[in-house]
């Protein structure tokens, strides 16, 4: 039985008088992959930037429309509070360099001030960090910096700092744009996994990760949303030209 | 390429790369000669008693420079504590709020004033607080050593807090952290290092100024705890034995030279390590 976690109504977004993305309408299944796929600047990253209100932190921004977690429009709740609901990763690696593993991980909760006993802090930081496939690599050293690690550790060490807030929704920005192919796999396999705790949302604009790791996909093009559907029906049988145009490489 | 040209050419390049190496050399000697000078006549009334006594009436023989050294402290003190919640401040907002109008106008100001000679920035604070106050004060050359610093404080926080990758920022904001406190326990930590070099690099900006102290802080010859009696400084005792007709004074003079110019090298130094060590890797 699926059901639908989040919604996206009529939503617009841009900056200043320039609109990038276009009435979107999605939704989302509740432990389920998609994919936000399409070529570089058609407003993608913009679109998942506001499902967790990070789009108008720029000064210029503006957006219309609603986005409905749980039915609830997440405009009129508090930023903060989404933003502990929904979790984000970032294209690039970003830990807090001044914190080690183990403060990255639990960073939700001390940066807001959250008290939690140091029991339950070891237990958090164990459970995310497996979660996040970290656990087996850095248990020995987990008061090291975190910026110590490679780049596909470091990136896995995001995830587990988003996961360690128990997030409904994990939001993934092209999280292996800036990692090597094996980091890249290492990233796909542990995505695949954490479907089982959480409903995934990630952009990219690798078309054959899209394929192998997401049960929806959605192909954005010049800030329209042109087509959405299960993975397998976009990739085998896509309706729209554009999106098969896409897909076999004609444009982007 | 014809032989003759390519001759010329070297010929011409290590020419080129001589001259630099002497002149490099030429800057350089100033200091050196300045340190030889300063060490050669200060190293030989330094010892402890230099340190921990009071200055002698004329006539005595010894006599140091206590009050000078406790007076020198007082004044950095409130002048950091003036300019450090300021400049750190105003900094964040810089860095913060690159584009707005005000932010534009604030830079200009701080330029402006640092470029205000420190006679001025004396006189300012002799009018705003000892005619008010009726006496120069700690208080009075603490303000206007502060006024110095502020522009310090403030270019380096800002300049050190744009280095800072935003997506930093945005992975705190993320976790559902308020503005504020990323700010305060993301942000600011991560900037740490050029911070605190840019307050020592202050501090040693304003250990060695006399001007704006000598109407303000005014010196004094007694020991001196009260932020509103005047106090002595080290620049302020170099001064005034150096422009004394005694030449026991003028040894001093050199001697508390000597200690002014070994603390202020020795910040410049740890502000040196500070980068080095603390440097946050991103």
């Amino acid at each position: 039985m699926e059901s639908t976690v989040l919604k996206i109504e009529d939503f617009s977004a841009g900056f200043d008088d320039h609109q990038v993305v276009h009435h979107i309408n999605l939704a989302f299944e509740k432990n389920r992959i998609t994919a936000i796929m399409g070529p570089s600047g058609c407003g993608k990253t913009t679109l998942i930037r506001c499902i967790n209100r990070m789009h108008e932190l720029v000064p210029n921004a503006t957006y219309s429309g609603k986005i409905l977690l749980d039915n609830e429009n997440i405009y009129d709740t508090d930023p903060i509070i989404v933003r502990r609901k929904i979790g984000m990763v970032f294209q690039r690696p970003n830990p807090f360099p001044t914190m080690s593993i183990y403060d990255n991980v639990v960073a939700g909760y001390n940066l807001n001030g959250v008290r939690v006993s140091k029991g339950d802090k070891d237990r958090i930081v164990e459970e995310s960090l497996q979660k996040g496939a970290l656990w087996d690599e850095v248990k020995d050293f987990l008061h090291r910096k975190g910026t110590f690690l490679s780049g596909g550790q470091q990136q896995r060490l995001c995830i587990a700092r988003a996961l360690a807030m128990g997030p409904e929704i994990l939001l993934l920005d092209e999280p292996t744009s800036a990692l090597d192919p094996k980091a890249t796999a290492h990233i796909e396999e542990l995505v695949v996994e954490l479907k089982n705790t959480v409903t995934i949302i990630q952009v990219t604009h690798n078309i054959p990760q899209a394929a192998r790791i997401s049960d929806f996909t959605a192909f954005i093009y010049l800030g329209d949303l042109v087509e959405f559907g299960t993975t397998e029906k976009l990739f085998t049988v896509p309706k729209d030209k554009r999106t098969e145009e896409y897909l076999t490489g004609k444009f982007g | 390429m014809k032989e003759k040209s390519l001759h010329k050419r070297i010929l011409a390049d290590r020419l080129f790369k001589g001259m630099v190496v002497v002149l490099s050399f030429v800057s350089v000697t100033p200091m050196f000669l300045i340190l030889f000078f300063i060490i050669r006549n200060g190293i030989s009334v330094i010892d402890w008693s230099f340190l921990v006594s009071l200055p002698k009436p004329m006539g005595e023989s010894g006599g140091g420079i206590s009050n000078a050294l406790v007076g020198s402290v007082i004044l950095m003190v409130i002048a950091s504590l003036i300019s450090l919640p300021l400049g750190i401040l105003a900094g964040i907002y810089l860095s913060e709020y690159r584009k707005a109008r005000f932010a534009y106008f604030s830079r200009l100001s701080l330029e402006i004033l640092q470029g205000i000679p420190s006679i001025v920035i004396g006189i300012i604070a002799y009018v705003w607080i000892v005619v008010p106050m009726g006496s120069f004060s700690a208080l009075s050359g603490g303000v206007a050593l502060g006024m110095m610093m502020l522009p310090v404080i403030v270019m380096s926080t800002e300049e050190t807090l744009k280095l800072i990758p935003d997506p930093l920022k945005e992975a705190s904001l993320a976790l559902g952290v308020p503005y504020p406190r990323t700010i305060l326990k993301v942000i600011l930590p991560a900037g740490l290092s050029g911070i605190v070099t840019g307050v020592l690099l202050g501090i040693a900006r304003i250990a060695g100024e006399t001007a704006p102290l000598l109407f303000t802080a005014f010196g004094s010859p007694f020991m001196g705890l009260n932020i509103f009696k005047p106090v002595n400084s080290l620049p302020l005792l170099v001064f005034n034995y150096a422009t004394s007709p005694y030449p026991e004074w003028h040894t001093l003079a050199w001697g508390a030279s000597f200690v002014l110019i070994v603390f202020i090298l020795s910040l410049n130094i740890i502000a040196k390590l500070v980068t080095r060590r603390w440097k946050v890797q991103f």
